[in-house]
């Protein structure tokens, strides 16, 4: 109870923040301190978001679908490495340094070399979106895999078990909270990823239309649809947070 | 009649001779305890017999079966009780069963069928923070039973738990050993625990650790706590005492 009412006056500060600055960014609007067509306000910006509802919710669509599928991959490839590089220690010491340096090189820099390799379909979306989320779930879970107790590994080694019952029975759930620190950072970075991808060629996406109204100087619609992404974004980690409590219950009870 | 032998059996780690020519041997339903102090080469010796390592000489006897190197023969608990923290009590349980290749069901029905036994009734679904370090113990001890009834190898089963949950673990310890007749060899190095629980003790000394002296502790079982309090568990206690100086 009295955890509830703490996480209720936590959120009071937070929400207080956000409104006083809506209030702030909506007076310097209404004041005419900055021209409206430069900084549209937050009243602009709502009624934008509810005029243009139907066009963001078809390319929220196309987005979310790109988003998925590489966010799936991404998923798939980093778990398929942390696996490999676990079992085999030579490849571990040849790859990790190659996988750190392709977290180095800048997203927008390569979406344009994909589009141009794979065109303006899904496919060079769906790449860049798996190079970029790969990489927090291969490190998180490689860190889970070589963290487990060498003590628990050994009892079951004793038990009789091979390197595949070891694996299921305590590197893997041992690893699932990192796995998840991850997934809530992927997930994120896939609704980004996409949008940047859409930029550089598509036919339809957030992205896409935030080209078309920053073309057309319509800054409200443009605000809109900052705060859709966002709020995706904001979606999306909740989500994983749920996920995470759903299959670790050993985990939130010890918290509490 | 014999069930563990270990026959002549020496290790050693780079150049250092951790045991040299150890032998013992278990009769089936004893209690043996293996006493030394730390660093005695206790563990190596049990992670012979385990199979978890193998020696640079001598034999480990299963039955007549020679198990050196292989594991899973015989049962271990070591030193922490070592339940997995993601898994419920009773999947801890039964987690030998299902590493020997049982269906997950089955595993289950078999471990809940003893935790009336072991006192661990309403424990089935809770995770293990969420009981006590006694319960904890009890739970590891029937993990390791349902690992193989056989042999079990204890390594200081008991010293993680405080002066006061020991004493009440030791007697419920006697009490469950009198119905599942688990021929057990464990580590201590508490000369009290040895005497309390065992029917035999075997002493390792020296550097490299050898077996140097077997002693039979007569008592009639079951014995209660107030042994430690007698005559004759003080001459046991002594006779120890002057053999490890």
């Amino acid at each position: 109870m009295k955890k509830r009412f703490q996480s209720i006056t936590n959120k009071i500060w937070t929400f207080s923040a956000v409104g006083l600055l809506l209030v702030l960014w909506q007076a310097v609007c209404s004041l005419g301190l900055v021209d409206s067509f430069m900084l549209p306000s937050p009243v602009q910006v709502i009624k934008a978001l509810i005029a243009e509802a139907p066009a963001l919710a078809e390319h929220c669509t196309v987005t979310l679908s790109e988003a998925g599928a590489g966010l799936f991959c991404g998923v798939a490839t980093g778990f398929i490495i942390a696996v490999i590089m676990d079992r085999f220690e030579p490849l571990y010491k040849a790859f990790y340094p190659i996988i750190v340096l392709t977290q180095t090189v800048p997203t927008v820099a390569i979406a344009p070399l994909l589009v141009l390799w794979f065109g303006y379909e899904m496919m060079p979306k769906i790449i860049l979106i798996t190079l970029t989320t790969f990489f927090p779930i291969a490190v998180g879970l490689l860190d889970g895999f070589r963290s487990t107790d060498p003590d628990s590994v050994n009892l079951l080694r004793a038990m009789g078990a091979g390197n595949g019952q070891v694996f299921f029975h305590i590197k893997l759930p041992a690893s699932l909270p990192r796995f998840f620190s991850g997934l809530k950072i992927s997930a994120s970075y896939a609704v980004v990823g996409a949008v940047i991808a859409e930029w550089l060629g598509g036919f339809g996406g957030l992205g896409v239309y935030m080209t078309r109204v920053r073309k057309a100087y319509a800054f409200d619609k443009m605000f809109a649809v900052i705060i859709l992404i966002s709020v995706i974004s904001l979606i999306l980690m909740k989500l994983v947070d749920f996920l995470h409590k759903k299959s670790t219950p050993w985990e939130r009870s010890q918290k509490e | 009649m014999t069930v563990l032998e270990v026959n002549g059996v020496s290790k050693s780690f780079s150049e250092e001779v951790i045991i040299k020519d150890a032998s013992l041997k278990l009769c089936q339903g004893e209690i043996v305890a293996l006493l030394g102090v730390s660093g005695s080469g206790k563990t190596t010796l049990f992670n012979i017999i385990a199979g978890l390592s193998t020696p640079d000489s001598g034999e480990v006897l299963l039955g007549g079966e020679n198990i050196v190197g292989i594991p899973g023969k015989v049962s271990y608990m070591l030193q922490k009780d070592l339940l997995l923290p993601h898994k419920s009590i009773l999947d801890n349980v039964a987690l030998p069963l299902i590493i020997r290749g049982e269906k997950k069901e089955a595993a289950r029905d078999k471990a809940r069928a003893f935790f009336p036994e072991f006192g661990l009734e309403g424990t089935e679904k809770k995770y293990p923070f969420q009981i006590s370090g006694g319960m904890k113990q009890r739970a590891a001890l029937l993990r390791t039973y349902l690992f193989s009834e056989r042999v079990a190898l204890l390594d200081e089963p008991f010293s993680a738990l405080d002066m006061l949950t020991k004493a009440s673990v030791h007697e419920w310890y006697l009490d469950i050993m009198e119905k599942i007749k688990l021929s057990t060899l464990f580590i201590t190095h508490d000369i009290d625990e040895a005497v309390l629980l065992s029917d035999r003790i075997y002493i390792l000394t020296g550097k490299p650790a050898s077996v140097t002296k077997e002693i039979v502790i007569n008592t009639p079982k079951p014995r209660s706590g107030d042994f430690r309090l007698t005559e004759e568990f003080i001459r046991y206690k002594k006779e120890i005492i002057s053999h490890l100086a």
